[in-house]
């Protein structure tokens, strides 16, 4: 009885909708749009999950939050640790939504979360689409789209980090300051013109941060979104060698209608659980226990968001010098942590797709993916980057470490700064030995099967005769 | 140097020098319709982009050093337009002269596309028959999207005191409470004259304070004998001293018209008038409606002249001030 009053009804509404659309043939060409069944291609949808809740969190902070450094004396009676101190309405804004709105501080700490989980989503796609030559003709300009999305979610990452004003998010945002001052030529320029002054700039500056999070750089993200999965659905999904997938023109996968619509949704309400649980369970930037930032105070300790690690680390590496011509300084210090090193690893991410084509000569198509031992001289040079990013990444620890371990800060750093060159051309050379023999080993296993299999046929023939 | 002057001639050819129309190949094959070529209309087109630039450069000069100009936004606005308008102007020169335009006759798509929906129906149709509790799992889902749906919207219920809204009849005025004028001097009784209308306040009230809607008053004198307030209002003037809420019931504007008449045998009655949608309200009568779309009387402040002749308030407004809510006329005002 269900299906005979259901069925006409899927078939006026499809009906109708094409009359209007005249959308069938896609809609239908939609809903059998194969995607790969393989686990590592739903990083890259945790991303665009954890993307949707941070909006999603984001609107509603918004209806909170006040974007002003405007002074003010805090007389809310729920923290008296804070009650008659001078802070900015910011940051006397975000204290009260996480401790005196119901919910605030559940969405605040969700919204902090996703930040974390998007980036680290975002990392280990690329880590995906990096180890298996997925970048490869014809799919170069969705992994630069991709790329690029990496650096606007950073920048937008550490821009919601620094609207709070507190005490941590000042000393990031006068850090990120000192190293966009420390540009040659034009840092202190840049910085003058964007800060509307000299550090901690204007008023104007908080309306200029607050627009550019909300606003400019959600949408950026949002449109190299859309134009990232028009590209992935236009040339379709890459696939590993398999028993059904063994050329360069089959696609295999399962159809988005039915097979694949309820996996992703269940991941997409999945992520967003697993974010909620987080925001709800485990503590993130306690912010009314860092207190108000001002210009003349600071902590001993504090630590960045995780994908800031690496820039903190950097900075406390690099040994003192300026680049000075006579009394002319051409580059101050924070130049090479801040600013070189995060351009040397956007550099190689943006180049590395041409680089590999230079100097390999491969200007095929490809769908069929490399497993990281096919190709030992990237997964050699991959594994270097990672670890030179991640030893680096470990330093900006080394305070930590000091305090837990008791391990002087100043050996700690000595030694970073020796194996952070040693050891990633160490790991490269291991990772390109392992390849070499994992493949020699495959070679022999499959000799051996062969060996075998006519060894076998052998014995038949002899047994037949 | 002689490389220079290589150089530089080629860069004049390449730039001034006209490159003769190809025509390789024949016509009938060409999917755009050949046209002889239009000098005239190209030296124009590269006249307007060349005006476009000119004064888009013109633009940031004035921008970076116009400072001491006396009025520089029409300069502005004039070369910003212009560069966007002569590159229109361009646009149209290339759309009428210099591309072949044609019209092209095609048919619309079909008004639909049977197959296809039929496949969309039974992908749909086919993806459920292995479910055997159809009916129960849809009001399953129906029922955890719904209230998902709900818990997510829930939070906004932080935005503000939802269910409490005591405040809407709250006012700061008390008996005994002088009215000031903006600048916190007392009004006496004297100050104030007929065809004329004063903006009071309670006294001792901050600027944020003043901005309550119960604060402002709009205070006028009518003859005693002109007063004709219903029972419940009797004794609410001091000798023909009215002191009405200066927020129209209406909308919410503040009553800033007071209409006294010149020649009273035959103009209309003194009336308070709100500029936004001209409520008329009758002070001689309590504040009622006279003309306009305002639901509800004005509300009016009891006041008294104390022994030095200051006004001061007897009590509180016979009704809510400001605009009005569902429910609004079962309140009193409250101090």
């Amino acid at each position: 009885m269900t299906a005979s009053r259901g069925a006409p009804l899927t078939r006026r509404s499809v009906r109708w909708l094409d009359q209007r659309t005249a959308t069938a043939p896609y809609l239908r060409k939609a809903l059998r749009y194969l995607f790969p069944d393989h686990w590592s291609f739903l990083l890259g949808e945790v991303a665009l999950y954890a993307f949707i809740v941070l909006v999603g969190t984001g609107i509603y902070l918004t209806f909170f939050f006040v974007d002003s450094t405007k002074e003010v004396v805090f007389h809310g009676t729920y923290y008296p640790a804070l009650y008659g101190q001078r802070m900015s309405e910011a940051y006397a804004s975000v204290v009260h939504l996480s401790l005196a709105s119901r919910a605030g501080l559940l969405i605040r700490q969700t919204h902090h979360w996703a930040a974390n989980v998007f980036i680290a989503a975002i990392v280990l796609h690329l880590f995906r689409v990096f180890f298996t030559g997925a970048y490869r003709k014809p799919r170069e300009l969705t992994y630069w789209l991709g790329v690029t999305m990496l650096t606007l979610a950073l920048f937008e990452a550490y821009l919601g980090y620094s609207l709070v004003d507190d005490l941590m998010s000042g000393m990031g945002l006068v850090i990120g300051y000192s190293v966009g001052l420390s540009l040659p030529f034009v840092g202190q320029n840049l910085m003058n013109w964007l800060f509307d002054g000299m550090f901690p700039g204007s008023p104007k500056l908080w309306p200029r941060m607050y627009i550019a999070h909300v606003l400019i750089f959600p949408i950026l993200i949002g449109l190299l979104l859309g134009a990232h999965l028009l590209l992935v659905a236009m040339r379709h999904h890459t696939q590993f060698r398999q028993r059904r997938a063994q050329t360069e023109r089959t696609i295999v996968g399962v159809p988005a209608w039915p097979g694949q619509a309820p996996r992703s949704l269940g991941l997409m309400v999945g992520t967003a659980g697993f974010l909620f649980l987080l925001g709800g369970l485990v503590q993130i930037n306690p912010i009314w226990l860092w207190g108000p930032f001002h210009t003349y105070s600071s902590t001993n300790g504090a630590q960045p968001d995780w994908y800031l690690g690496w820039l903190i680390g950097a900075l406390r590496l690099v040994p003192s010098f300026d680049l000075t011509i006579g009394h002319y300084t051409l580059v101050p210090n924070p130049f090479w942590g801040g600013a070189a090193f995060p351009l040397i690893v956007f550099g190689f991410l943006y180049l590395w797709p041409w680089l590999e084509r230079r100097f390999s000569g491969d200007h095929e198509f490809h769908n069929l993916l490399d497993r990281p031992r096919d190709a030992p001289v990237r997964t050699a040079i991959g594994v270097a980057m990672v670890s030179w990013v991640f030893l680096v990444f470990m330093a900006g620890s080394a305070d930590r470490v000091n305090v837990t371990f008791g391990i002087a800060y100043t050996s700690q750093i000595w030694v970073y700064r020796v194996i952070v060159w040693v050891l990633p051309v160490l790991f490269g050379f291991t990772t390109w030995w392992i390849c070499r023999e994992l493949q020699a080993g495959e070679v022999v296993l499959r000799e051996r099967h062969t060996a075998e299999a006519e060894a076998r046929l052998a014995r038949m023939q002899r047994t037949e005769s | 140097m002689r490389r220079v002057r290589t150089a530089i001639v080629s860069a004049l050819v390449l730039l001034v020098g006209r490159r003769r129309a190809r025509s390789a190949k024949p016509a009938e094959t060409r999917i755009v319709p050949a046209l002889p070529p239009n000098p005239a209309a190209e030296v124009a087109v590269l006249g307007l982009l060349g005006l476009s630039s000119l004064s888009a450069l013109g633009f940031i000069l004035i921008y970076a050093f116009g400072s001491d100009l006396p009025d520089v936004t029409p300069l502005l606005g004039a070369t910003m337009g212009l560069a966007f308008l002569f590159l229109a102007a361009a646009l149209v020169v290339v759309g009428l002269k210099l591309v072949p335009t044609e019209q092209i006759a095609e048919y619309y798509p079909p008004h639909e596309h049977p197959p296809d929906q039929q496949v969309i129906a039974e992908l749909v149709e086919e993806s459920g028959t292995r479910f055997t509790r159809k009916r129960l799992l849809k009001l399953g889902a129906l029922g955890a999207g719904g209230t998902l749906g709900l818990a997510l919207l829930a939070p906004a219920a932080s935005f503000g005191p939802l269910f409490h809204v005591g405040d809407f009849l709250r006012t700061p005025w008390r008996r005994g409470r002088r009215l000031v004028d903006e600048n916190g001097r007392p009004y006496k009784a004297s100050d104030i004259e007929k065809n004329d209308f004063y903006l009071a306040f309670p006294e001792g009230l901050n600027d944020e304070e003043k901005e309550q809607m119960a604060a402002s008053l709009v205070v006028i004198r009518l003859d005693p004998d002109q007063l004709h307030l219903p029972p419940n209002l009797k004794g609410y003037d001091a000798h023909g001293i009215l002191a009405y809420s200066r927020i129209c019931t209406h909308a919410g504007c503040a009553i800033t018209l007071y209409r006294a008449p010149l020649f009273q045998p035959d103009e209309p009655k003194p009336a308070l008038v709100c500029p936004c949608h001209y409520s008329t309200f009758d002070p001689a009568s309590g504040g009622t409606v006279t003309f306009g779309p305002a639901g509800r009387d004005l509300p009016l402040l009891p006041v008294y002249v104390d022994s030095s002749g200051y006004l001061r308030a007897k009590g509180n407004f016979d009704g809510p001030v400001g605009p009005s809510w569902w429910g609004v006329r079962m309140w009193k005002a409250q101090p």
